[in-house]
């Protein structure tokens, strides 16, 4: 039975199938709205989560399956002490499909170990969150038309932010992938990430300030740095603004380059970028959408 | 060091000087009712100085455990008051229940009764990883169970 814990579980092959099938979704949408007919999927957020959650209800929906679940800890058994194994195994019978969001990272594992249904990581702490990296790569492949040959940047905290570290070990397994990765000191790569990349022959440009490599662009990645992050104050003033995508810096970006954004924003992507063509934050939500339709369809076919 | 004395057992050897009591408590041999020595910072011209442990009883003994405390020791088993097998270990693959996770955000902070699975991830820098949360952990850090 296969589950969803890591992108990197699964082949170059087996993403571009995910992909092929959720671009078919979008061409073709009445040819899925009974795919999932009498199928369930429960949503076990032990911690709140707006788009994730709402996303895998939404995927599941419009395959013509049903939704249970529960969106907080508080809500659930994990309140009086049950284990995720034990959880798992009671709501494995009732549903088909598992999407779990748990703070404690390496949750999704455990319950992979001991569930008899599919379990999809929907995010376990500061450690993994697939679903989020499968809808990045949708929305550069359908902005782009590929997913090698490209430069691509990111921007922001780069040490702790898991899209980027996903999205960087997903991306790293196509040719001809260049990373300029714009971070202050502090908040560089982990140096586990930055090995990986070395052994793999990955190239990676490291900058301070965002305005000094956004012309070479074709992907921007933001994530958002906050102000705690900081060793010190005066680094956070000399550089906040670096990290912040506003029309000004945006003037010097190539034409065709694609912003990305995991989302929730605070205030990293000023809201004047919103109505350009280049920002398509909010496309990769829907994207996601449809990727995790995409997944939903094989893992359950995969079981069947 | 002499292994003639012993006519069933074991003479870890080679083991990095210092180690020899952390193997001791880890292999539990305190629990044997059988003679057991320990020899600290004897000569070795390969080593400079080792430690050796002499159990006389062919009692089990957890290689994985042995390999992943110290990848440089000898295992000779002694049979019959002659040296019957030699094993060279090397940092094994995975490590279950010998260390915990320390990262807090760690499931297995809080859920009971599951393994505490290592795997290796740098065999040069001799550096392990959580099975469920990939945190590494460092090779000072791989006793403190």
């Amino acid at each position: 039975m296969r589950h969803m814990l890591d992108i990197t579980d699964w082949s170059i092959e087996e993403i571009n199938g995910l992909m092929d099938t959720a671009d078919d979704i979008i061409a073709h949408p009445e040819k899925y709205t009974h795919a999932m007919e009498n199928k369930k999927i429960a949503t076990l957020f032990y911690e709140p989560s707006t788009r994730t959650r709402l996303s895998f209800e939404a995927a599941m929906i419009e395959l013509g399956g049903h939704v249970l679940g529960f969106s907080e800890a508080s809500s659930s058994s994990a309140s009086k002490g049950e284990s995720v194994s034990d959880t798992v195994r009671t709501v494995g019978c009732y549903a088909d499909i598992i999407a779990m969001r748990h703070p404690k990272e390496g949750a999704p594992t455990v319950a992979a170990k001991f569930s008899p249904v599919p379990i999809i990581n929907a995010g376990d702490g500061g450690h993994n969150h697939p679903t989020q990296t499968l809808a990045d790569l949708l929305t550069i492949r359908r902005e782009k038309g590929r997913l090698d040959k490209l430069v691509v940047g990111m921007c922001g905290d780069l040490q702790f932010g898991r899209t980027v570290h996903s999205l960087m070990s997903a991306m790293s397994r196509y040719p001809g992938i260049r990373f300029v990765l714009i971070s202050p000191e502090e908040l560089r790569i982990p140096a586990y990430l930055r090995e990986n990349m070395r052994k793999l022959g990955v190239s990676l440009m490291e900058v301070e300030k965002l305005e000094d490599v956004i012309g070479t662009l074709d992907i921007l990645y933001m994530t958002r740095v906050q102000r705690e992050r900081f060793f010190n104050e005066a680094d956070y003033v000399r550089l906040k603004d670096s990290y912040i995508l506003d029309p000004e810096k945006l003037a010097f970006a190539r034409k065709d380059l694609t912003v990305l954004h995991p989302l929730p924003r605070v205030n990293e992507i000023s809201h004047a970028v919103d109505n350009d063509p280049r920002a398509c934050y909010f496309k990769q939500v829907l994207y996601g959408k449809y990727m995790r339709e995409a997944l939903i369809l094989r893992l359950l076919e995969a079981k069947a | 060091m002499n292994i003639d004395g012993i006519l069933n057992g074991y003479v870890i050897d080679h083991i990095t000087a210092g180690k020899a009591m952390l193997i001791y408590r880890h292999l539990r041999l305190d629990k044997l009712d059988c003679s057991v020595a320990i020899i600290k910072n004897a000569k070795s011209q390969r080593m400079g100085r080792k430690d050796i442990i002499k159990i006389d009883e062919l009692i089990p003994i957890d290689l994985e455990i042995l390999g992943y405390i110290d990848p440089s020791v000898t295992v000779n088993i002694i049979r019959d008051g002659a040296l019957a097998d030699k094993k060279h270990l090397a940092l094994p693959e995975r490590v279950v229940n010998v260390i915990h996770c320390k990262n807090p955000r760690c499931i297995t902070q809080i859920e009971q009764e599951i393994e505490h699975v290592f795997v290796l991830a740098d065999r040069e820098k001799g550096v392990y990883r959580c099975h469920y949360c990939e945190v590494p952990h460092k090779s000072e850090e791989k006793f403190e169970v």
